[in-house]
């Protein structure tokens, strides 16, 4: 059993201070005249690479338990949206397509669902190396037991070391499911992916509310399950042919049985989606006044782009949480991002990473966007808009 | 029927800060607060024990800290809270903590309903809700927002998908998450703090858990491993402009035809 070991001994009043100012949960106290560490301690060991020697972790994790060589491929789950393949299928398979360059196994992908082999077809075109489909009745409409029995039985068929899936609703439902029947690991929401040798996947995404990124192993356990958002990853190019066969596979019998029933399905109306939008104007507490949302709107229609926010527009009311850019919101992948007014934290940061190109318009050279846009222009958004908007709709240019 | 809300305490705000030099992360100051999306999941708790009669427990695994959420809930009508309080629970990951909360319902239950939050503030993962149900073997749904009595034993609900919504019926004990803003969650009443000074939050240890195997919690039982934090690298500016804006105006126009992002 890991634990944290305190040698007072090898404490002075300065690192006793320091320690206790350092634990970023708390957790660090002293009671009469002795360092102690209370049950809010989350094992992070900052205090163990600061302590000079005088906290120790001790007792380590138990070996591995699992024979890694016998746990190959990479399964991507194939989500379907109506009777096609959700768009976040055909990122999470190129992105399988390049783990698998540092770590030679085949990619799969898994479809569930009634009536799916178009859209099986389809797919096979992305790259994998077959795609296996689990169609029947039953599993019209996503039910959560169903679909994690398919997904199980795929599983213990093909022992992948890493199984991917989409951070949709559905898929927040189905992976943890999954992962917590295989008594496995899930990582939600990981920004980057990496491969070692040894299969081992290093998942990466902002922790702790998002201003820290963490590199998370599943060092002892397989599949490594992982959720990553839509437009995160490139998408795997389609072929003209396809470049593996779809395999049926029987329903399992544990997904004949389900504690729930489907009784009705009904349409959810559409809403915007910045997610999907090729270009974005967002803007955030720069943007004080009505006249300056104004400015934004025009700059958006004459650019053709979606209007979207940061976090403290939707705090304050001016805007609907589905136009939000960040880790508590969209994550948005566009040709063009014009960030107005907005300070750039991690948090929204995190949901804008994808953009080819931004351009931000800030008053304050020092907000974390200036550095973090391809072009940073130090100004004052109330003065640079009506120019520019004037010239946009004049429509003509004279270059100085 | 006999409902359980899981809840969590999370940082009141989550502007966690790194430093850039060191590593290291800054410690919050600020208090711990119930989990904004809890109150969701607790009102729903709520309006169905006012419908059909009943319990409500609130849950939590936490530090001793913690008490103060599950305090809260107990003012908003909890009948009854649990805190599951252990070092041996820390450094937790999503499958650990989802064990630890499973076997504290196993051993606070039965419970006809179990209820979540989608997710929390400040690990933003809505992962442990669908956790406990796999680990308990009982039937669950995501983002629901309304659910209601349907007889022998079973329940109505809708769930919540990107382009649809399910009208499921499922048979209990199951479990919920509560989708976000599907009602106005009820506030701490003076009145139930003052009759809910006797009601002491009760404690549970791994000892009182029904497995009481430690290597299956905390960062032992964990699949996960975080084996690194850093600060977010922030891509170098490829260009900094500044002047006066009449000229940032036709930097940009120019720049913009330049990219044929708009037409002359």
């Amino acid at each position: 059993m890991p634990h944290l070991v305190i040698h007072q001994k090898k404490l002075t009043p300065a690192l006793v201070q320091t320690l206790i100012g350092l634990c970023p949960f708390g957790a660090i106290s002293e009671q009469n005249g002795q360092l102690v560490i209370g049950s809010g301690c989350r094992l992070c060991r900052q205090c163990v690479k600061a302590g000079e020697g005088a906290v120790e972790l001790c007792g380590d994790a138990p070996a591995a338990a699992v024979d890694k060589s016998l746990w190959r491929g990479i399964a991507v789950f194939a989500e379907l949206r109506g009777s096609e393949v959700h768009p976040v299928v055909p990122e999470l398979i190129g992105k399988a397509l390049e783990l698998r360059e540092s770590c030679p196994q085949p990619v799969w992908a898994v479809l569930v669902g009634h009536g799916c082999h178009d859209a099986a077809r389809e797919l096979a075109h992305y790259g994998a190396d077959a795609v296996y489909v689990y169609d029947d009745p039953l599993l019209d409409g996503f039910d959560p037991q169903r679909y994690t029995a398919c997904l199980s039985d795929f599983i213990v068929r093909q022992h992948p070391a890493a199984v991917m899936v989409g951070a949709t609703m559905l898929g927040r439902s189905l992976a943890p499911r999954t992962a917590a029947r295989f008594r496995t690991g899930l990582t939600a929401d990981c920004t980057r992916l990496e491969m070692r040798e040894n299969s081992d996947l290093v998942q990466i995404r902002p922790a702790f509310g998002g201003n820290i990124m963490a590199r998370i192993l599943t060092p002892h356990a397989r599949p490594q399950f992982c959720t990553v958002r839509y437009r995160v990853f490139d998408r795997a190019a389609r072929r003209s042919t396809p470049a593996g066969p779809v395999i049926s596979l029987p329903l399992p019998g544990a997904a004949l049985s389900s504690g729930t029933e489907i009784i009705k399905r009904l349409d959810r109306p559409q809403e915007v989606d910045i997610s999907e939008a090729e270009r974005i104007v967002a803007v955030g507490r720069g943007v004080r006044d009505q006249r300056g949302l104004e400015l934004a709107r025009r700059l958006a229609r004459a650019l053709d782009a979606q209007l979207a926010c940061s976090r403290p527009m939707v705090e304050s009311g001016a805007f609907d949480p589905r136009r939000q850019i960040g880790l508590s919101g969209r994550t948005v992948k566009p040709s063009l991002l014009i960030a107005l007014g907005i300070s750039g934290s991690v948090q929204f940061a995190a949901g804008m990473g994808g953009a080819e190109c931004i351009i931000a318009i800030n008053q304050d050279a020092a907000a974390p966007i200036m550095r973090l846009a391809h072009i940073a222009v130090e100004g004052d958004l109330y003065q640079i808009l009506p120019a520019l908007l004037e010239r946009i709709e004049k429509g003509e240019a004279t270059h100085a | 029927m006999d409902i359980l809300v899981c809840i969590k305490q999370v940082p009141g705000s989550t502007n966690v800060q790194v430093d850039p030099e060191t590593g290291v992360l800054k410690r919050d100051s600020q208090k711990g607060k119930l989990n904004p999306y809890d109150l969701f999941a607790l009102e729903l708790a709520f309006s169905l024990r006012e419908r059909v009669g009943g319990t409500v427990t609130a849950l939590t695994m936490g530090p001793a800290q913690a008490e103060r959420a599950l305090l809260e809930c107990l003012y908003m009508g909890a009948d009854r809270a649990l805190l599951l309080c252990d070092r041996r629970f820390a450094g937790a990951d999503v499958l650990a903590t989802s064990r630890a909360l499973s076997a504290g319902i196993r051993r606070a239950g039965p419970f006809d309903l179990i209820v979540c939050g989608k997710q929390t503030t400040d690990g933003d993962t809505a992962q442990v809700g669908a956790e406990i149900a796999e680990l308990l073997d009982i039937p669950h749904a995501c983002n629901v927002r309304e659910i209601s009595p349907a007889g022998s034993g079973q329940l109505m609900a809708e769930t919540v998908l990107e382009r649809e919504i399910l009208c499921v019926r499922m048979s209990m004990p199951c479990l919920v998450t509560a989708e976000k803003d599907i009602n106005t969650p009820r506030l701490p009443s003076f009145v139930r703090k003052m009759a809910a000074s006797d009601k002491a939050v009760e404690l549970l240890t791994l000892d009182d858990l029904p497995d009481r195997d430690e290597r299956l919690y905390g960062l032992t039982g964990s699949a996960t491993q975080v084996e690194r934090i850093f600060p977010p690298d922030n891509e170098t500016v490829q260009e900094h402009w500044a002047g006066p804006n009449a000229e940032l105006a036709e930097k940009l126009y120019a720049f913009l035809l330049d990219a044929t992002l708009i037409e002359r």
